[in-house]
């Protein structure tokens, strides 16, 4: 700016000074147009996840939907998170191992596995492979049913979408992650106790001693908690995006891109504020 | 005073943006009567359709269903007046996730509280009604042509008895026979029904069939209406036009002549 402003009186005075105003000002409207789109998106996902929530609260139920959405959520992602949930456990008992034998202390390894995989580790990996799993099937399913007049259907038909798409879909979201993490939790914890009692030579007894004694009840269900809110996130911008896609084949693309990228920003950040809220 | 119309629109506005499409638009549909409103691309009849079944919502004017308001009522309200009217979509918009009976009755089982089994055997009635076997209750929707989709649209459209039944270019997308097919079965169904219709097209052949009365729909507003028997000899010069289908006259297009 200062170049431009010397330049400017040095050579042809106000037309220099003219275009660093015009760059100034060019510069600040970038900043409040995206400033006011990111307010006024933060707006509409707020009025989404309102009537979203008010039609899961309020009858009727779906609740053959929602037998649907909790086997597509649950029992089919349960392949995809047991697998993350084993090689995570085995690596994460490898790397501690080498970093607790630098200053003797390769006892803490079973302990920091099952702390670990419990209190961040299961859900958020968990929560991340659903993203990328459901997320995105419910955002292209929803955007599909947009860009085909399916939801216009629903609503000539009597049937409000967000309580028939919407709703179960949040419900399933939010009940099921924690049980997937519970059983991540367990295949997690198996696949450190296999590493370190056939690989790296630890006794078996002592190994599982050391997961148990150290462990807390609280470790688990702030593991489970955050399970659940990171559920309800994933439902939330796959329904989100999937309802507002426009724009046909492309915009049901766009939607589902905008719902798993959406879905991993906002898991990340709420498991800080979450560690923070739970840490006590 | 005569009888109630079925459907009232009364100055509706409805612009995106700087862009009118529904300017002022006046238009009734009196009770067993059948309304074409035809007009070329973008001068606004989807968007009529979608206000009046609440999908839009004008900036300004009234719309009544059997006297009652469908604009800014809450959606039980809205789902209420819904239950009456019964819409065939210009793709069929059939649910993908669901067979061939599931989507026929539909709105039987969600908005009626109708059993399944019983839900069933209508859906299976209605559709003979438009000429499909009982051997494809249980198919897929994803496994038939475009023609029977629309019948199957058409079927669900009539399946709860509906009072209304709007049409959304029935005939696009067909092949002049199929087209004529689905013009006999949307008379004969609505005749056989007593509903009161609205359908919008640009298809001169299928309006003249399946109305009593046909709108003409320019820049957001009726410019023509009438008996559809007349449209030939109305002299308007909008409708003369649009008859014949010529580039030159009062009505304008976005695009260069060639």
């Amino acid at each position: 700016m200062k170049f431009l402003h010397r330049s400017a009186t040095d050579t042809t005075g106000n037309i220099w000074n003219r275009r660093a105003d015009e760059m100034e000002w060019n510069f600040l409207a970038t900043i409040g147009r995206v400033f006011l789109a990111f307010m006024a998106a933060v707006g509409r996902i707020t009025r989404f996840t309102g009537q979203g929530l008010r039609h899961s609260v309020i009858p009727p139920f779906y609740v053959r939907l929602l037998f649907r959405q909790i086997m597509h959520i649950g029992y089919y992602s349960l392949p995809v998170v047991g697998m993350t949930a084993l090689f995570t456990g085995m690596v994460l008992a490898l790397q501690i191992y080498v970093g607790s034998s630098r200053f003797n202390a390769e006892g803490a390894v079973a302990t920091i596995v099952v702390i670990g995989l419990t209190r961040e580790l299961a859900p958020v990996l968990s929560g991340l492979m659903i993203a990328g799993r459901v997320g995105a099937a419910i955002a292209a399913e929803i955007g599909t049913m947009r860009v085909t007049e399916q939801i216009d259907a629903l609503v000539t038909l009597s049937t409000n979408p967000f309580k028939y798409l919407v709703a179960p879909r949040l419900i399933a979201g939010t009940i099921t992650l924690p049980f997937l993490v519970l059983v991540a939790d367990i295949i997690g914890v198996s696949g450190g106790f296999l590493v370190s009692t056939e690989k790296l030579g630890f006794n078996p007894g002592n190994y599982l001693k050391n997961t148990f004694e150290f462990l807390e009840i609280r470790d688990v269900v702030s593991g489970l908690i955050k399970a659940g809110v990171f559920g309800f996130i994933v439902s939330l911008m796959g329904c989100y995006h999937g309802f507002n896609s426009t724009g046909g084949a492309q915009g049901v693309g766009k939607a589902t891109t905008n719902a798993v990228v959406s879905s991993f920003v906002l898991i990340l950040i709420s498991d800080y504020f979450l560690t923070v809220l739970l840490i006590d | 005073m005569g009888a109630m119309p079925k459907i009232e629109l009364r100055n509706v506005c409805k612009s995106f943006g700087n862009k009118v499409i529904l300017d002022d638009l006046n238009l009734t549909v009196n009770d067993g009567e059948s309304v074409v409103v035809i007009g070329g691309s973008g001068t606004g009849k989807s968007v009529m359709l979608k206000c009046i079944l609440g999908l839009l919502t004008p900036e300004s004017g009234e719309i009544l269903i059997d006297g009652e308001s469908v604009i800014n009522q809450p959606s039980h309200i809205r789902e209420k007046i819904l239950l009456k009217t019964g819409m065939l979509f210009q793709y069929a918009a059939l649910f993908d996730s669901l067979s061939v009976w599931e989507n026929v009755s539909f709105g039987l089982m969600q908005a009626h509280g109708m059993g399944r089994r019983e839900a069933k055997k209508i859906a299976i009635e209605k559709l003979g009604l438009v000429g499909l076997g009982p051997e494809l209750a249980d198919k897929n929707t994803a496994e038939l042509s475009i023609g029977m989709q629309k019948r199957v649209g058409l079927a669900r459209a009539i399946a709860a008895d509906p009072e209304i039944i709007f049409f959304d270019e029935p005939t696009t997308g067909l092949d002049p026979i199929m087209g004529d097919v689905i013009d006999s079965l949307i008379r004969d169904c609505t005749q056989r029904l007593g509903a009161s219709t609205l359908t919008i097209s640009h298809d001169m052949e299928s309006a003249q069939k399946i109305a009593d009365r046909i709108a003409l729909l320019y820049k957001g507003n009726v410019v023509w209406s009438g008996p559809a028997k007349t449209i030939e000899t109305c002299g308007n010069p909008y409708v003369e036009q649009f008859v014949r289908g010529d580039v030159d006259g009062p009505i304008k297009l976005d695009i260069l002549k060639p």
